[in-house]
């Protein structure tokens, strides 16, 4: 069994275990902790000499026959699928930490921990899956639990109806993917689900798909990845439900399980589908805006640290968007560090507001004030991480969103184009984040306590571990990308070799 | 052994069990069931161990498929349905004790239960009989042996007015449909001057073929098999049958009569397909009638309330997925770089038969604890009983067609052929149809996971029979490993 079948396959036996009935706390524990150490020591061994090539890669045949493309289980991963592997299993591993022990759950614990596992397993999955077919099915595969666990153990008087509409809009989103992938596997001669013979395939100008029919395509994917990341105008499902999910649930859904349609976009569309993408940049530089600014001032209109931190994870996918449409190696590199940098921000900041929530019991700016003035060291830790998310320098947030710029002026010749129009927008949004985070923290933490307000007691210093483990890799990705760069660079640049050639 | 062995045993196989129950004094009827469903388990068995005649020349052969694969598949189908509804049956017994007992003093307290074992075998030698027939004789001879034997038992809660009057409905229009199928066979023997399928191929292939009287058989042939698999706008009787019959079978109905009906669909179609001058107005006319199935399956199946009717809508939709691909049938000359249609509906069958016996085999066992077949009835079930509610889950998630379930791998087909043939609106209602899918299969995991249970609810566990547990894991296993690697499926089919 290779490293990568153990990260994967683990938190799935561990989610059959509690089950069948182990320990739930300590059985999701143990293996969200071997997935994120196994998965360092994947990247500790990982040879950042190799340009684009799949590394740990393994590969069952499980089906072939006559009119039905190759089918194998395989997973493999490049620099890129490797900065998600480790944002997924860093994430899972905060998200069980700060899971609520197993008496203080209202409801079943082991379908709780049982649904957190499968949530973390399936995206895990879906990034280091090499055969398109269980790239699709591992994200599936979260969809089930995540209606549970938002209708279960959500709060809000509409959590039932949110988990509806989760659903029904991911569910469907992910048909219209489906058709999207079904065209290309069949356009492309419908003779194998590998990704990298798939891509090869396109590749060779004989056999790849012609132009007209790549737009098509393109627009399939965009719709179906799009909806799955939210992307304006198909995000109306994300602000609510992760407002009303567990906090770890809002930290898995919004930190890993959506990066999944970015991943998606970058794994099989740039390189199947380029002629198709470059037909209707412009669109989706239009959509990406939708989400800079329409979502971002909607963002300022919250009045629930939850609606805002869920309405401002919509808003960051424009930036990775963003990234994507300048269709170079700097802003696509960008893009991938942008993802990770926003995943661990998020995840970080719905974290404090599951915090928040429980122990105030509301995370309404109007019912709170004043948290620093008695939980000073709780202050500064949703300082650094509104600061991070609002892309402040020294976080790994302001490091992938100045590549992305940078990206996206690098080709400019003498006049400015849609794309760099696009992104002197966009820019706006940062001043946007900017005002919102720190009225949220101003609201919360700053000026004089409410009256009614309780005045609880602060984190225990064992229960600060995954708050400092996930600030930490802010800070530690913010001054030195070159971290995760080493890795996100030669995989972008086989990237575009391979669109190139 | 030769292949049509199989059928003969199975119909001595009833005969015996009608015989134990009428000369035997046990304690337990129950006793009858075991004695069906080891037999079945023999059955199936031998299935893997048929051999084809060396000779044809025998009269029996223009009756009877010889050589086929295909017919093999339908027949193990039908014999595991049968066998799965026989454990439901047993599952069941209180309530049809309850419904059917005889007024009077004396009687065995569980009389009228042996019949009820017997009686799903005979209509599983006709559903393999049906597999195998090549015949316009054959084919009606094991419709109406199913049919009459499904009449019977639809009707079989005798103090049920319910299951009186699916019986009557079922009874009506069954007859009607029949009519129609017997008034297409006549024409269809009219025009090519035969009642065996290999000569009604040529016959229609020819140049002479008089197309409007062709057209007009298919029609009627049409009519009929849409009434049979529950095709739009034929389909009116199923929901109104589905939930007054009893609940193993409504299994029965939904699975065996479907995967039956579908069999003779295909062996009666190809002969229209092969024909130059026809095919384009039957390929029209199936298309027409997917969409309408699709439409209407899945649209009425998202305000139901009753879970049997759901269910109903949903036989209803899948069928229309099935027609779906039907109506994909590759011309001659691609047909090679594809899957044949009928491939992917024997996968799809394969599918929909494991995932639809979980739901109803759960649902049996939940109705012997709980009044009622209500959405509302099954709120707190996972609290309940885990297993049961994660048992379900699985099924709606196949039935719906998430990834790692063998439904999916169904849906998957479909589509595929969909965009191979380029049947761009057949593929956006069958997304619509699969999208309104996610909603109301999520509704019964919503009614079990997120009501709200009130005090005086009842919550304690409910029982599960071991053999009733054994068949669910069996069956819960069976639709991941599907899900995982189809071939599972379809090498039976090779």
């Amino acid at each position: 069994m290779s490293y990568l079948e153990i990260i994967v396959f683990l938190p799935l036996i561990a989610a059959i275990a509690i089950g069948l009935g182990a320990p739930a706390r300590f059985t999701a524990l143990g293996a969200a902790a071997i997935a994120f150490i196994v998965s360092l020591i994947v990247a500790i061994q990982f040879n950042t000499n190799v340009e684009g090539a799949v590394q740990f890669a393994s590969s069952h045949t499980l089906m072939e026959m006559e009119g039905f493309p190759t089918l194998s289980l395989a997973f493999g991963i490049d620099g890129i699928s490797l900065v998600l592997l480790l944002l997924a299993t860093l994430v899972m591993l905060a998200a069980v930490l700060v899971s609520p022990p197993e008496n203080d759950i209202k409801g079943s614990a082991k379908l709780y921990y049982l649904s957190l596992l499968l949530i973390g397993g399936g995206a895990i999955g879906a990034f280091t899956a090499t055969d398109l077919f269980f790239l699709y099915a591992f994200h599936e595969l979260a969809l089930i639990p995540t209606f549970l666990m938002i209708g279960i153990f959500g709060h809000g008087e509409n959590r039932v109806r949110t988990a509806w509409t989760i659903t029904v809009y991911l569910g469907v989103g992910s048909l219209i993917l489906l058709v999207g992938l079904i065209m290309a596997v069949f356009a492309l001669g419908g003779s194998t689900f590998a990704i990298a013979d798939l891509i090869a395939i396109a590749k060779n100008p004989e056999t790849g798909i012609d132009p007209g029919q790549q737009t098509w395509i393109f627009a399939f994917l965009l719709v179906g990845f799009g909806a799955l990341v939210s992307l304006f105008p198909f995000h109306s499902w994300a602000a609510p439900a992760y407002a009303e999910a567990p906090a770890p649930v809002a930290m898995l859904h919004a930190g890993v399980l959506k990066k999944f349609g970015l991943y998606g976009l970058i794994r099989i569309a740039m390189p199947i589908v380029p002629e198709g993408m470059a037909a209707l940049l412009n669109v989706v530089l239009v959509l990406l805006l939708g989400n800079i600014i329409y979502i971002g001032l909607v963002t300022i209109a919250q009045k629930k640290l939850d609606r805002m931190l869920g309405s401002s994870s919509v808003m960051h996918m424009g930036y990775v968007f963003l990234g994507l449409a300048t269709m170079n190696q700097l802003g696509v590199s960008g893009a991938v560090l942008l993802m990770f940098a926003h995943g661990v921000s998020i995840a970080l900041l719905f974290a404090l507001c599951g915090w928040i929530r429980e122990k105030y019991g509301t995370v309404s700016f109007e019912e709170l004030g004043g948290i620093a003035s008695h939980l000073p060291k709780l202050g500064l830790l949703f300082a650094f991480a509104a600061f991070a998310s609002a892309g402040l320098p020294g976080f790994a947030n302001f490091a992938a969103e100045v590549s992305v710029f940078f990206g996206a002026f690098k080709e400019t010749g003498d006049s400015l184009g849609w794309l760099q129009w696009t992104t002197i927008i966009a820019l706006w949004g940062v001043v946007i984040s900017a005002v919102y985070m720190l009225r949220a923290f101003r609201n919360l933490f700053l000026g004089t306590p409410e009256e009614k307000m309780k005045t609880p007691t602060d984190m225990t210093m064992a229960a600060r571990l995954p708050y400092f483990l996930l600030l930490a890799t802010l800070i530690a990705v913010g001054f030195v990308p070159e971290i995760l760069n080493q890795f996100i660079r030669p995989a972008v640049e086989g990237l575009f070799l391979t669109t190139a050639g | 052994m030769p292949v049509y062995f199989l059928e003969i045993i199975v119909v001595s196989l009833g005969i015996i069990m009608l015989l134990v129950d009428a000369f035997v004094k046990l304690e337990d009827k129950r006793s009858i069931a075991w004695l069906g469903m080891l037999g079945l388990l023999v059955t199936l068995g031998l299935l893997f161990r048929v051999q084809w005649p060396e000779s044809t020349e025998s009269p029996f052969w223009d009756f009877y498929t010889t050589g086929d694969q295909m017919a093999l598949y339908f027949k193990g189908i039908a014999i595991l349905t049968t066998l799965v509804v026989l454990v439901m049956a047993t599952s069941y017994t209180p309530i049809i004790v309850e419904q059917t007992a005889p007024p009077e003093k004396g009687a065995h307290p569980q009389s009228g239960l042996g019949e009820f074992f017997a009686l799903p075998l005979f209509a599983c030698a006709g559903l393999m009989l049906m597999a195998s027939a090549n015949h316009l004789v054959s084919i009606f001879v094991a419709l109406e042996t199913v049919t009459i034997a499904f009449y019977v038992m639809v009707a079989y809660l005798r103090r049920n007015v319910g299951s009186l009057e699916a019986g009557v409905k079922y009874l009506i229009l069954g007859a009607l449909s029949t009519g129609f199928l017997v008034y297409g066979f006549a024409w269809l023997y009219g025009m090519t001057g035969s009642m065996q399928l290999d000569e009604i191929k040529t016959a229609l292939s020819s140049d002479s073929v008089n197309v409007t009287g062709s057209l007009f058989a298919f029609a009627l042939i049409l009519v009929a098999l849409a009434f049979k698999v529950g095709g739009a706008p034929f389909h009116f009787w199923i929901p109104d049958v589905y939930q007054g019959a009893p609940t193993p079978i409504t299994a029965f109905l939904s699975v065996g009569s479907k995967a039956a009906g579908f069999i003779v669909l295909l062996r009666l179609i190809d002969p229209f397909l092969s024909s130059g001058e026809l095919v384009g107005k039957v390929v029209l006319a199936i298309t027409v009638i997917a969409v309408l199935t699709l439409i209407v399956g899945n649209l009425s199946a998202l305000p139901q309330k009753n879970f049997k009717r759901l269910l109903a809508y949903s036989s209803v939709a899948h069928a229309g997925f099935l027609l779906m691909a039907l109506a994909c049938t590759p011309t001659a000359d691609e047909a090679g770089a594809m899957l044949s249609p009928a491939k992917v509906i024997a996968f799809y069958l394969g599918a929909y038969l494991l995932m639809t016996l979980l739901a109803f085999l759960v649902m049996t066992v939940v109705r012997t604890s709980v009044a009622g077949e209500e959405l509302t009835s099954y709120k707190g079930l996972a609290k309940r009983s885990p297993f049961l509610a994660f048992a379900m889950i699985i099924a709606m998630a196949s039935l719906a067609g998430i990834p790692l379930t063998a439904g999916f791998f169904g849906k998957f087909f479909v589509f595929q052929l969909a965009v191979q043939q380029q049947q761009w609106i057949l593929l956006a209602v069958g997304l619509i149809g699969a999208g309104a899918g996610f909603y109301y299969y999520l509704k019964i995991a919503a009614s079990m996971f997120l009501s709200e249970e009130s005090p005086k609810d009842d919550v304690s566990a409910i029982p599960v029979g071991s053999l009733a547990r054994f068949t669910m894991i069996v069956l819960i296993i069976a639709i991941i490993l599907g899900g995982l690697n189809p071939n599972l499926i379809m090498g039976l089919l090779s």
